[in-house]
């Protein structure tokens, strides 16, 4: 531990800047995030997408987002108004805390954890908590298919999502994520924990309600399922829930099997900023390429192809360790 | 086929050259009086009166016993013949209810007609010998105000429950305008309100059983999968269909009963919105049914540019039905690749027509106008672009893993039950059935061109898809056919009822001047008769059997839409399945909403 007494990061107007500045950063990043996905998708749908406000249209969230807040604030007569009202707070709130661990630069993390990956499965957990509960608040039949797929989505997917990363843990010795990136000095995880990688990035779109996962909304069969009730910023939370998630799964990937901030010439926090990027892209792209899965399909596959697979992965890891120490 | 137009029948005379048909004299030996004169039609289809009362007998002995059987029930229609001046020796009636039976054996049709005397007849139902005999004959109820005897629902179908009248009645008023000014005061829309509500006891279903209760969701009338005004009401156990009600009607514009206001011209464009993504895909059997009736020649290059904007056509609407099939599955993007597609369709289209979707184009004894300078170079510039984009699609989407797991053995059902309920077109030929009407029955000059029949084995959504994929690669051989073969001369018929008729000599002759001023301010006349044409249209077999008292405007008009039989499938094929195949199997149906309703 550090033995030359506290550094500015440290202290408590470090930590408040630190904080203030991560939230600030990621609130930002998410209407940067809308765009930037409507810019790509557009791209690889052969059309212009959002080009008319602003610069490339980078002005368009911003419009997008005085819209929503002069909405209306509805809430329909027949829901269950204390829980449709936590429930959207409940997803922007988990993601954001489960960023409180995550390591941008070997300086910048708000809780260094010693349990930091658990605490970020907690609450990536405690996000399904919101979808659950706005699809049974809403008193709607289509909502509650959609709160109800979410709810048999995430118990498939939570486990062999934990199990998956277990193989990290092994190698690294930790559960703290700062000492998981420093495990990768030497070769980054996704070479060993190549089925790992595979095994999270799956559970990881599952847990962001994405392409092809994206069945609790899945507009062509129930509408907008659990936020077809929500509109103004109460669906506004959701949508920000959404891309945190993304820029969630996408940072704690990079943190777990891409070396996080490591990296030669740039520093540290470009590294880890150009790493996550790619992933985020990767979400968009898949949601341009691929179909959705059926609900039935999607529990099998978890709990059938996945969660064996998941195990084997750590009975392996674990047996080559023993072989090679 | 003996019957020609010529051979008008002579009533009293028993023996006359139509009984001689084999199908009705083997019917008169087997059913003796039962069987009624045989009547000319200038369609050439045998068409023969039977008494009520062993309508049933009959349609069971022709689906069953008969050798080479008329397995389909390929129509279900009546008549108000109530003010009807030409009725050339048929016996005496005021409705007469048509079926409209086909034979893939004999490659024959047969239609039977019921002469019924009431105010509001009644005649046995025959859904006990055609499941597909339900629909039709609810709509023949809810047209006409026949009832079927033994019916298991006989309710309204197109309109809604509280509607006062049968609108295809003489007698009921044809525009708003004739009928008292529309009002809703406050009780009304209760009773409008609550005839909506779906009690599932009415359609013999369960609330719940002891331990648990039945979800019943209301799919529709507005909902993305539904691709428009289509309501579905599912009674669900968890996510797993029990069973399923389509409740149609909500896109009902009373096409048919337009036809009898619309001259024969002008109708023309209202057939365009029947199939609304088929364009003139729907004009071609309604002008070819009129020409049936006029005995017009179309000439060949007419015939050409036809065949060429229908096939277009048919390229068009499967390629919506590709996007929007691929969104219901949940991808996001063909629907895009689609559009920007169908988009050089219609430059074709907008090229030769003017108009894109709608364009109206076909005439009777011809088309519109001709072709225009350097839609050659369009034609061709399309031909050479098509076919690596659907190769693109099937790589994209028909060979992805996901979606053939979402459509594979999803929404099956096997040739015999095709055939039961007058499937025809795609779905049938992905039952592993060669029918298709432009090889079987050649018709406008498709016996011309060469071009395979795509079929596929296995009858369900992924099979239908794959279906209509090589279907566009087919529709794309007739049109570079008829690029490299579009013969020259005239495009629409010397015929007088040529309309609007050719106005070259018009300033010559005074006989041609007249006829051209009639034929243009009243419409033509259309000597009376009745003619049945259908065509091999975008979604199935497209026909339409029109009935002229010898006027400028049709005395009945009758859509068979392929939608119509296909949709009326739905309960079975979804039973035991999800509400996401339920939108797998809407999807790979491909009906239009205006195909259902019409």
């Amino acid at each position: 531990m550090n033995v030359a007494g506290p550094s500015f990061a440290e202290t408590f107007v470090g930590q408040l800047v630190i904080v203030t500045s991560i939230l600030m950063l990621l609130l930002n990043l998410v209407p940067l995030l809308i765009w930037l996905e409507r810019r790509l998708l557009a791209l690889w749908q052969d059309r212009y997408g959002p080009n008319r406000v602003g610069p490339f249209g980078l002005l368009q969230p911003i419009a997008d987002m005085i819209k929503i807040f002069m909405k209306e604030d509805w809430i329909p007569p027949f829901a269950d108004k204390v829980v449709f009202v936590v429930a959207p707070v409940v997803v922007v709130f988990t993601g954001l805390m489960a960023f409180a661990v995550v390591p941008f630069t070997p300086g910048i993390v708000i809780a260094n954890l010693n349990v930091g990956l658990l605490f970020f499965l907690a609450m990536s957990s405690m996000g399904v908590y919101s979808v659950a509960l706005a699809g049974w608040a809403s008193n709607n039949k289509y909502s509650l298919l959609g709160g109800l797929r979410a709810s048999a989505q995430m118990l498939g997917y939570e486990v062999f999502m934990g199990l998956s990363l277990m193989g990290v843990v092994m190698l690294a010795g930790s559960f703290n994520l700062r000492e998981i990136v420093e495990a990768q000095r030497g070769m980054w995880f996704c070479i060993p924990q190549f089925p790992g990688l595979i095994m999270f990035l799956i559970a990881g779109v599952a847990e962001t309600h994405r392409v092809p996962f994206d069945l609790p909304e899945a507009e062509s069969e129930l509408v907008a399922g659990f936020h077809a009730e929500y509109s103004g910023m109460k669906f506004g939370m959701f949508f920000l829930g959404e891309y945190l998630g993304i820029t969630l799964i996408s940072a704690i990937t990079v943190t777990l099997f891409f070396g996080g901030w490591l990296g030669p010439w740039l520093p540290p926090v470009v590294w880890f900023a150009l790493k996550t990027g790619v992933f985020v892209c990767g979400f968009i792209l898949l949601r341009a390429a691929l179909p959705r899965m059926r609900y039935d399909q999607l529990i099998g596959f978890a709990w059938k192809t996945m969660l064996p697979l998941s195990l084997l992965n750590v009975l392996i890891t674990g047996a080559v360790m023993l072989a090679t120490k | 086929m003996a019957a020609t137009v010529e051979s008008r029948a002579v009533p009293g005379v028993e023996e006359t050259i139509l009984d001689r048909t084999t199908i009705v004299r083997h019917l008169r030996e087997r059913f003796g009086t039962a069987i009624g004169p045989a009547q000319p039609t200038a369609d050439g289809l045998p068409t023969v009166w039977v008494n009520a009362d062993r309508i049933c007998d009959v349609l069971g002995y022709l689906k069953h016993d008969v050798e080479r059987p008329y397995k389909l029930l390929y129509d279900l229609t009546a008549i108000d013949e109530r003010v009807r001046g030409h009725r050339n020796g048929q016996p005496p009636s005021n409705f007469t209810v048509v079926y409209h039976l086909l034979s893939f054996e004999r490659n024959e049709d047969l239609r039977l007609k019921v002469a019924l005397m009431d105010e509001y007849p009644s005649l046995p139902s025959a859904t006990g010998v055609w499941p597909a005999a339900n629909w039709y004959e609810r709509e023949v109820w809810d047209m006409f105000g026949i009832r079927f005897e033994g019916h298991p629902n006989l309710r309204r179908i197109l309109m809604p429950p509280t509607w006062k009248g049968h609108p295809l009645r003489k007698e009921h008023p044809a525009r708003a305008t004739e009928m008292e000014p529309f009002r809703l005061p406050d009780e009304k829309q209760d009773v409008e309100q609550d005839a909506l509500l779906f009690r599932p006891e009415e359609w013999g279903m369960q609330r719940g059983t002891q331990d648990s209760d039945y979800i019943f969701l209301n799919l529709g009338p507005h909902h993305p999968g539904t691709h428009g005004l289509l309501r579905i009401i599912l009674q669900l156990s968890g996510e797993k269909i029990v069973d399923s009600v389509p409740d149609i009607g909500y896109h009902h514009r009373g096409a048919e009963k337009m036809g009898e206001r619309q001259s024969w011209h002008s109708y023309i464009p209202y057939t365009d919105r029947v199939d609304y993504l088929g364009g003139v895909m729907n004009n071609f059997p309604y002008v070819l049914a009129v020409e049936r009736l006029a005995g017009i020649e179309v000439p060949e290059r007419a015939k050409v540019i036809r065949i060429m904007l229908a096939e277009l056509f048919r390229i068009a609407s499967h390629l919506v039905w590709s996007g929007t099939f691929a969104q219901d599955i949940g991808a996001m993007s063909p629907i895009f690749y689609m559009f920007n597609d169908r988009e050089r369709v219609f430059t074709i289209i907008e090229a030769v027509c003017g108009a894109r979707m709608h364009p109206g184009w076909f005439r009777i004894g011809g088309v519109a106008d001709d072709l225009p300078r350097g839609w050659d170079r369009l034609v061709r510039e399309f031909i050479q672009y098509f076919p690596p984009r659907i190769a693109d699609f099937e790589q994209a989407v028909i060979k992805n893993r996901i979606f053939i797991k979402r459509t594979q053995g999803i929404g099956t059902y096997t040739l015999a039950e095709a055939i039961d309920w007058g499937v025809t077109g795609p779905g049938l030929r992905a039952c592993g059935f060669e029918w298709d009407f432009r090889k079987k029955r050649p018709y406008a000059g498709y016996d011309r061109f060469e071009f395979d029949i795509p079929t596929a084995s296995n009858g369900d959504s992924y099979d239908r898809a794959r279906v209509r994929m090589e279907e566009m690669r087919q529709s794309l051989r007739i049109v570079e056919q008829c690029l490299n073969n579009m013969p020259e001369g005239p495009y629409k018929s010397d015929h007088p009822l040529t309309t609007p008729p050719r106005k070259e000599r018009t300033m010559h002759d005074i006989e041609t001047l007249i006829n051209h001023f009639l034929s243009v301010s009243w419409g033509p006349v259309i000597p009376p008769g009745e003619a049945f044409v259908g065509v091999e249209g975008t979604k199935g077999h497209n026909g339409y059997y029109l009935i002229s008292d010898g006027g400028t405007m049709s005395y009945r008009t009758r859509i068979r839409t392929p939608s119509f039989p296909h949709l009326q499938m739905l309960p079975e094929i979804c039973r035991g399945l999800r509400v996401s195949d339920l939108l797998a199997i809407l999807g790979a149906m491909d009906y239009v909403l205006g195909d259902l309703d019409r």
